[in-house]
């Protein structure tokens, strides 16, 4: 096989898998968190305080997961990282302050003068608009090829939205799982709400990305492939229908399938994101750079190989350990 | 102005907001260390409620930290692709280690650090905060081998213009690491021993007569007293290691023109660039001879050696790197006298009865840690100009092609957002203190210590 005997191959290859999974770690694990913090504005003041608990021990982890995929593309692809990161200057920068104020708001809110929590709160909430705006908004630019013409802009705009309902659908289905009683029920309310922009996202982008390029639209609609491909579409729908159903009947006693809606919310993202890497294979950035001639020198990346090797289980072993400890129902937030 | 000066004003501002904050955790998060395993040793709660006072402070600054963090890996793509592109094979796996070793560690046992006291056994909890402050450690360790590389590069050949690595182990000790860093852990536990010393100088002033504040006001003159001597010590052995790599800087920070003997130790002056002299000079004959070469008449590097026939300057901005200095040294002084001065005091009066002029300066002093930080980092980064790595790369040849006016634009949001959060920051530590002093005493759970039973952690109801 000659894809993993030339380290100038699989190498490139291994990492651009490993910046996938970190990618779409993030998407997720963030996701969940940065939705609950668009749903604030509907809570209300003391479950307000409860949707903060159920995120307090792990959004500092889950934005990690952010810093270490940029990360490998800036150690692993180079090239790629400039021209990805100038021609997103400004989303970048707004996604930078929205998760800014976020994170600050988080603690602020908190611990400043009672008076000014109302502020903070509002501030939490929008950081997190921001962020989730620009994070959709680059998808957007990325998925058209990161050229700025107005018709992609306006794309964009569009995933933007769609991207931010989405991630609240991803938070609500989060607090279905971990609160009870009224706010449970509010957040079962707001799921059925929020899951429309999860679908249109996936449509719009499932529908643009084989129109962009012909390459793409081939890879997909090319025979044999399309049969293989055919779990998909069709897993998805599945999902989607489960939790279309599910929802009407959340929740039930002893809070049997709470887990349900966040479970299938995360295999559409999953399966999302496995469309998007099939159609952009082998590319870094579309249709312009592959990963193969962004890659760093392979004695480079050997070397980061090898301490990933030993510190991705030990990462994951204590993530894994740290839901565990915090696992049940959110309770309140504290120190002793 | 150009992109080329509004990206480096920009990476200058991030930077220097982001600094702050490591420079408060990394310190902070062995200070809490100390104070947990003073009370599982004591069973004295005083120290349980020094550590939830200052947890709350350093959850605060740790929150700060990680975002403002987050904006510095960001920068690097885009204002400067070209640093990547040219050193990436040295950068790149340095900062992947320091993701994977630090980042990841340090943000998931924060979360049990913070929130899981009542979930894990005391064991684990005090573990937790261990890991934490490791985890600030080893950020600092794999952060400072790459800016110190990027002073005194080696380890590494160059190929078609790509830096590639060729010895690992040169490469992390290269020769100013060891130095940087050890200089950086000092300058984080000083930072942090005037915070502790000059927020409960405050509480101390504001009536709070809790033994926990006693002890944290002797805690934090100690702490400062026993880390100044060692920071001096480093700071020189530092200066005369960057005397043999990078003369340019050494004499642009001793604002020494010429090179020759018998240079003087100038205390104040006006660099000015345009003469290529100082103003108003005011010095110590033979001083900077003395110090850099320990003998009168050793010679000492001048700006003038540092440019070309044609008159292309290659030394840095000479005001900003001696000023800089200066402004390090001299808060550095001011932290010698204070700390050995509140010394005597605390054992002549004891902690609950200091002067009140020795509480005001030392609640003055509270933020001096941050002004020696900045002035020398500046000193060191403005130094190194007009490289960007020593020697390999220019600084000029590493900024992006965005447009000034964008620039411009992302300049101005973050300094405005960066002036915001300093105000809240302060603001809510001074909030916090208030709190404290009046009363609210933290904790409201009878906390096991280590070695004890642990009664039912979970209340019922929880
Ligand atoms: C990983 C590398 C790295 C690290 C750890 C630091 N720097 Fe740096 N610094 C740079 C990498 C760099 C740089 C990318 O190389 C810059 C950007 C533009 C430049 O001239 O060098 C720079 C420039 C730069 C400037 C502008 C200098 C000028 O343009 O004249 C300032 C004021 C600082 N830095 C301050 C700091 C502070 C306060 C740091 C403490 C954390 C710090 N730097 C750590
Ligand atoms: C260009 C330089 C730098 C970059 C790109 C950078 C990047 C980052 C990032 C992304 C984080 C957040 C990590 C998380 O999610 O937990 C962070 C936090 C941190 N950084 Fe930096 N950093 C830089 C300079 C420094 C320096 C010079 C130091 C220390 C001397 C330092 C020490 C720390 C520490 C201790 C943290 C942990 C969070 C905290 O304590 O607030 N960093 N940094
Ligand atoms: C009073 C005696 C001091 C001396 C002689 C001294 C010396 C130095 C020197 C020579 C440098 C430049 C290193 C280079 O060439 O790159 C430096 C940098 C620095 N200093 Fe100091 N210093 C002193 C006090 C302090 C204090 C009190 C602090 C903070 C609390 C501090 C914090 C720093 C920092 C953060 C840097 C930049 C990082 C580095 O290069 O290590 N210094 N110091």
């Amino acid at each position: 096989m000659s894809l993993f005997s030339d380290p100038a191959v699989w190498l490139p290859w291994t990492f651009a898998a490993l910046m996938g999974l970190s990618i779409l770690i993030y998407v997720v694990l963030d996701g969940f968190d940065l939705g609950v913090g668009l749903l604030m504005p509907l809570a209300d003041a003391r479950e307000k305080d409860m949707l903060v608990a159920s995120i307090g021990p792990f959004w500092d982890a889950n934005e990690t997961w952010l810093v270490l995929a940029i990360g490998i593309l800036l150690v692993a692809f180079p090239p790629a990282h400039g021209l990805i990161l100038t021609s997103l200057y400004l989303p970048v920068f707004f996604m930078l302050i929205g998760l800014i104020l976020r994170g600050v708001s988080f603690e602020l809110r908190a611990k400043a003068p009672p008076r000014q929590k109302n502020m903070w709160n509002a501030s939490f909430f929008a950081g997190s608009l921001l962020a989730a705006l620009s994070q959709g908004f680059m998808l957007g630019m990325y998925v058209m090829g990161l050229e700025w013409t107005r018709s992609n802009v306006a794309f964009a705009m569009l995933t933007a939205v769609f991207l931010t309902v989405g991630y609240s659908f991803i938070g609500a289905t989060w607090l279905i799982l971990k609160t009870d009683g009224a706010l449970q029920s509010h957040a079962i309310r707001w799921a059925k709400g929020g899951i429309w922009g999860l679908i249109m996202g996936i449509g719009a982008i499932s529908l643009a990305t084989p129109f962009v390029s012909a390459r793409i639209f081939d890879k997909w609609f090319g025979m044999p492939q399309m049969l293989y491909l055919l779990p998909f579409p069709v897993l998805s729908a599945t999902l989607i229908g489960f939790l279309w159903w599910k929802l009407r009947r959340l929740p039930r006693e002893n809070d049997r399938w709470a887990w349900s809606p966040f479970v299938s919310a995360t295999a559409l993202f999953v399966l999302a994101f496995g469309g998007m890497a099939y159609s952009f294979y082998p590319y870094v950035v579309p249709e312009q750079i592959t990963i193969y001639e962004a890659a760093s020198a392979p004695e480079s990346l050997l070397i980061i190989l090898v301490g990933t090797l030993f510190v991705l289980p030990a990462i994951l072993g204590y993530t894994v350990l740290s839901y565990y400890i915090f696992r049940g129902k959110a309770t309140e937030l504290r120190y002793d | 102005m150009d992109t080329l000066l509004l990206s480096r004003i920009q990476f200058g501002a991030n930077i220097s907001f982001h600094i702050l904050f490591p420079t408060m955790t990394i310190a902070l998060g062995w200070m809490l260390l100390f104070f947990k395993l003073r009370f599982n040793a004591t069973g004295d709660r005083k120290w349980m409620d020094a550590y939830m006072f200052w947890v709350k402070i350093f959850a605060l600054s740790f929150a700060m930290g990680v975002v403002s963090g987050i904006t510095m890996s960001f920068q690097f793509g885009t204002n400067w692709p070209g640093f990547m592109e040219t050193v990436g094979n040295v950068a790149g796996p340095l900062l992947a280690y320091e993701i994977m070793t630090a980042f990841f560690l340090e943000a998931v046992f924060l979360g049990i650090m913070l929130f899981g006291a009542s979930r894990v056994k005391p064991w684990v909890h005090t573990m937790a905060t261990f890991l934490v402050a490791f985890g600030t450690t080893m950020s600092t360790f794999w952060i400072i081998v790459l800016n110190s590389w990027m002073h005194t590069p080696q380890g590494f050949e160059l190929r078609d213009g790509v830096v590639h690595a060729t010895d690992w182990l040169q490469i992390i000790f290269n020769p100013s690491m060891p130095y940087r860093f050890v200089h950086m852990m000092l300058a984080s536990g000083l930072t942090v021993a005037f915070l502790i010393a000059g927020v409960s100088a405050l509480r101390l002033l504001w009536g709070d007569r809790s033994e926990a504040v006693k002890s944290t006001l002797r805690v934090g003159i100690i702490a400062g007293a026993g880390l100044i001597p060692l920071q001096i010590l480093a700071g020189d052995m530092h200066g005369l290691n960057t005397l043999e790599y990078q003369p340019a800087k050494v004499a642009a920070m001793e604002g020494n023109w010429e090179t020759g003997p018998n240079v003087p130790l100038v205390l104040f002056a006006v660099p000015n660039q345009q003469t290529r002299s100082n103003d108003f000079e005011v010095a110590i004959p033979n001083g900077a001879s003395l110090i850099l070469k320990h003998s009168a008449d050793g010679v000492v590097p001048g700006l003038n050696d540092f440019v070309s026939e044609d008159g292309e300057i290659m030394h840095p901005r000479v005001a900003p790197v001696f000023y800089g200095f200066r402004v390090m040294v001299g808060t550095g002084m001011a932290m010698l006298a204070l700390s050995w001065g509140g010394l005597v005091l605390l054992r002549r009066y004891g902690a609950g009865n200091m002067p009140k002029l020795a509480l005001y300066v030392f609640a003055g002093m509270s933020f001096s840690g941050w002004i020696a930080t900045l002035a020398g980092w500046y000193t060191t980064e403005i130094g190194r100009q007009p490289w960007l790595v020593q020697g390999v790369l220019a600084t000029k040849d590493a900024v992006s092609d965005v447009s000034s006016g964008m620039v411009w634009t992302t300049l101005v949001g973050y300094l405005v957002i960066y002036a915001a959060l300093i105000i809240a920051y302060i603001g809510v530590i001074t909030y916090l203190a208030r709190k404290a002093t009046h009363g609210d005493r933290l904790p409201t759970r009878d906390y096991p210590t280590a070695g004890a039973a642990a009664p039912a952690m979970l209340q019922p109801g929880e």
